[in-house]
């Protein structure tokens, strides 16, 4: 680490598109997600933002930390409106209406915007095949609105509206597989990445942009608030849930799967869920089930990485 | 020389927005505005226009991606109807105070339930708030002028309100009338290029769609409601400049025989033609009735209408569209307002009629005016009445 002021430089751009003294809270792990995101993305890029946390800290009318071209319609509908400007920003080339030259379209929201509320919108957009880069910041809940389930949301945990009591565990299904649903669009690209490794986030972000059609990054992105966890642990605990396979690295390049991050042996779940007061009421059978499904899930990954 | 031709007006539609040389068209299908759709497809297909057109997967992502587009500097179209204009509506508030010019063909259908594709304003009801220019088209002429039009109106720089050019469903889309369709030369002299200045741009970077707590919300629903206020002078402006170039004038309020009228019938939409055949008749017997048609529903013209009406000790209001245990149909109510401060202000009687495709006959119209000066003279039980309904 004491050569870190030697070495970032070289790898990762010191501009900043998404600039400090936005109203994020402390330890907030999707922002982190975001700095880096654009990091990567640089200036050739236009942001479509859904409805949410990272809307909501960034863009208090007058203020804005958008330093590219940004724009928040609604929830559920920015991988819709990214095609619209996509679609424009290539007829107008060919009519000569407007600059020469890539431009990253990429439409960015949580989970819920996502995985649940915009679900077609996305699906739609990835089917007719335009040119842009969507990001989900998973953090595993409609945090926004004060910690609300959505179908990111892991089994087990508890939100305000999947409460554990005597009839329930807490969160009853588990995490909608996205990135395999986006794969299941036939689309160039589609990888997870997670702050705790931001070059590897930063690379999957160039790729992604970089890829000719729809690509989808699924991160990662730890919410203290949330998960009821320490502001400060939130990169140690992106870091726990790859190390632990909760929320495994990989990409798939034109349906080939390839798993970033592997280890010989995963840390125990308990590792990451005990510093989270969202596991806090999981016995430990729920503990030993919830361990085997995830390991079940890395294992597929390898297999299918290894085809 | 713009010539004229046997066509459907759904066509006239699709010939104005190629005129227009759109940029994008997003679209999902739905009846009865398929047709428009499926011309502009063709157009795309075989080159004639050049644009993109995206084939969305819902009208939510239609009215969405149009907000994409035209935030990036491109003329940008849709059309829709119904349902569909139902489904849109969370997104049609975005273009109305984010000031994004577009363009928008409404082919006026029922709501559902129960399910109808036949035409009624109980769409263009539903989305009387949503901040838009709303135009009616009463004929294939009208569809075809108020389209070129609406673009210009839609990206004047005093204007930037996205705007909607209505259509009654089947009575108007699927008719083949006799429509002037206009010369690219025309156009292009009339319809300058679209400029936007916010336009999402990495040259000069801009945050659209940012949120405003109360200490700023209020001050920004005010300048967008005073802008939409001020369009009209614009509207008639532009309108009039067509009228002088290529003769065809159109104004907020159109009237028929109004002028010594002391029984005015107000109407919306295609069915005006209809109802002019019953003031005909009547004026023949010497009765002293007249049609006035309310073309710019929204800004509303309240001095146009006053003015046009000046003579009326009567006016019987035909709404298409129900307000469910309201006051009166949404058109009725409108003109009760423009006349409640006038001193002597007119009887205004509401009557509902035509829903869900059904015909109204120059003899119901009739009807509906006997009807309405009874009322006038004697009075009603109920505050509006459904004619042409089996009981």
């Amino acid at each position: 680490m004491e050569k870190y002021g030697l070495y970032t430089p070289r790898v990762a751009p010191q501009k900043e598109y998404f600039a400090a003294g936005h109203r994020a809270c402390v330890g907030c792990g999707e922002m982190l997600a975001v700095r880096l995101v654009c990091k990567a993305l640089g200036k050739e890029t236009i942001v479509i933002n859904s409805t949410g946390c990272i809307e909501i800290v960034s863009s208090l009318f007058p203020d804005t930390s958008w330093e590219v071209p940004w724009m928040h319609t609604l929830f559920e509908n920015s991988a819709a409106v990214a095609s619209g400007v996509e679609s424009a920003i290539k007829v107008m080339q060919r009519k000569g209406k407007y600059a020469d030259g890539k431009v990253n379209v990429v439409a960015m929201g949580g989970d819920g915007a996502t995985l649940d509320i915009g679900m077609q919108a996305l699906s739609g957009a990835m089917e007719r095949g335009h040119d842009f880069v969507y990001v989900c910041y998973d953090n595993e809940a409609y945090m926004n609105t004060g910690i609300q389930r959505s179908s990111a949301t892991p089994y087990g945990a508890m939100t305000t509206t999947s409460p554990p009591g005597k009839k329930s565990i807490g969160q009853q299904t588990w995490k909608k597989d996205m990135p395999a649903i986006a794969v299941a669009h036939n689309i160039p690209y589609v990888a997870t990445a997670s702050p705790a490794y931001p070059f590897d986030l930063m690379e999957k972000v160039k790729k992604a942009a970089a890829t000719k059609g729809p690509a989808y990054l699924q991160i990662f992105s730890p919410c203290p608030t949330g998960w009821r966890s320490a502001g400060e642990i939130s990169v140690k605990l992106a870091r726990l849930a790859v190390e632990t396979g909760a929320f495994p690295l990989y990409e798939v390049e034109n349906g080939k799967y390839n798993l970033t991050m592997d280890f010989e042996k995963l840390r125990p779940i308990t590792d990451y869920m005990k510093p989270q007061g969202r596991y806090r009421h999981l016995t430990e059978s729920d503990i030993v089930l919830i361990e085997k499904k995830l390991h079940e899930q890395v294992q597929e990954l390898r297999d299918k990485s290894s085809r | 020389m713009a010539k004229k031709v046997g066509t459907e007006v759904s066509f006239a539609v699709a010939d104005a927005v190629k005129l227009a040389d759109v940029d994008v068209i997003a679209a999902y299908p739905i009846t009865p505005q398929t047709h428009i759709v499926e011309k502009l497809s063709e157009y795309v297909a075989d080159g004639e226009l050049d644009a993109e057109y995206i084939c969305v997967e819902s009208e939510h992502s239609a009215m969405s991606a149009c907000c994409g587009s035209s935030a990036t500097g491109a003329r940008t179209f849709t059309a829709t109807a119904g349902q569909g204009l139902e489904l849109m509506h969370e997104v049609l508030t975005i273009p109305a105070s984010s000031r994004l010019p577009m363009v928008a063909a409404i082919c006026n259908r029922a709501l559902s339930g129960p399910l109808s594709v036949w035409g009624d304003h109980s769409d263009l009801m539903g989305v009387r708030d949503t901040g838009w220019i709303q135009i009616i088209a009463e004929n294939g002429q009208d569809v075809h002028d108020l389209t070129i039009a609406a673009f210009k109106i839609s990206e004047h720089k005093d204007v930037m309100f996205p705007v909607m050019v209505h259509m009654d469903g089947f009575h108007l889309t699927h008719v083949i009338e006799p429509i002037v369709i206009m010369d690219q030369e025309d156009v292009d002299k009339f319809l300058p290029p679209f400029e936007y200045n916010n336009k999402l741009d990495p040259a000069s970077p801009v945050s659209q769609g940012t949120y405003a707590p109360p200490h700023i919300y209020p001050e920004i629903k005010k300048a967008q409601d005073v802008a939409l206020v001020n369009s009209k002078e614009t509207i008639k402006a532009i309108w009039k400049e067509y009228g002088d170039l290529f003769g065809r004038y159109y104004n907020p309020i159109e009237t028929y025989k109004t002028d010594d009228a002391e029984t005015i019938l107000v109407t919306m939409g295609s069915f005006s033609e209809t109802a002019s055949l019953a003031i005909d008749k009547l004026r023949e017997q010497g009765k002293k009735v007249g049609l006035l048609r309310v073309r710019l529903w929204r800004p509303f013209p309240f001095a146009e209408l006053r003015d046009a009406a000046k003579s009326a000790k009567t006016m019987i209001v035909l709404d298409r569209a129900l307000s469910f245990g309201g006051p009166a149909g949404p058109l009725c109510s409108e003109i009760r307002s423009a006349f409640y401060q006038e001193k002597n202000r007119p009887q205004i009687i509401s009557f509902i009629s035509g829903l869900g495709g059904r015909d109204i006959d120059p003899e119901d119209f009739e009807a509906m005016i006997a009807r309405g000066e009874d009322i006038a003279k004697n009075g009603s039980d109920s505050e509006y009445e459904i004619l042409g309904v089996r009981e």
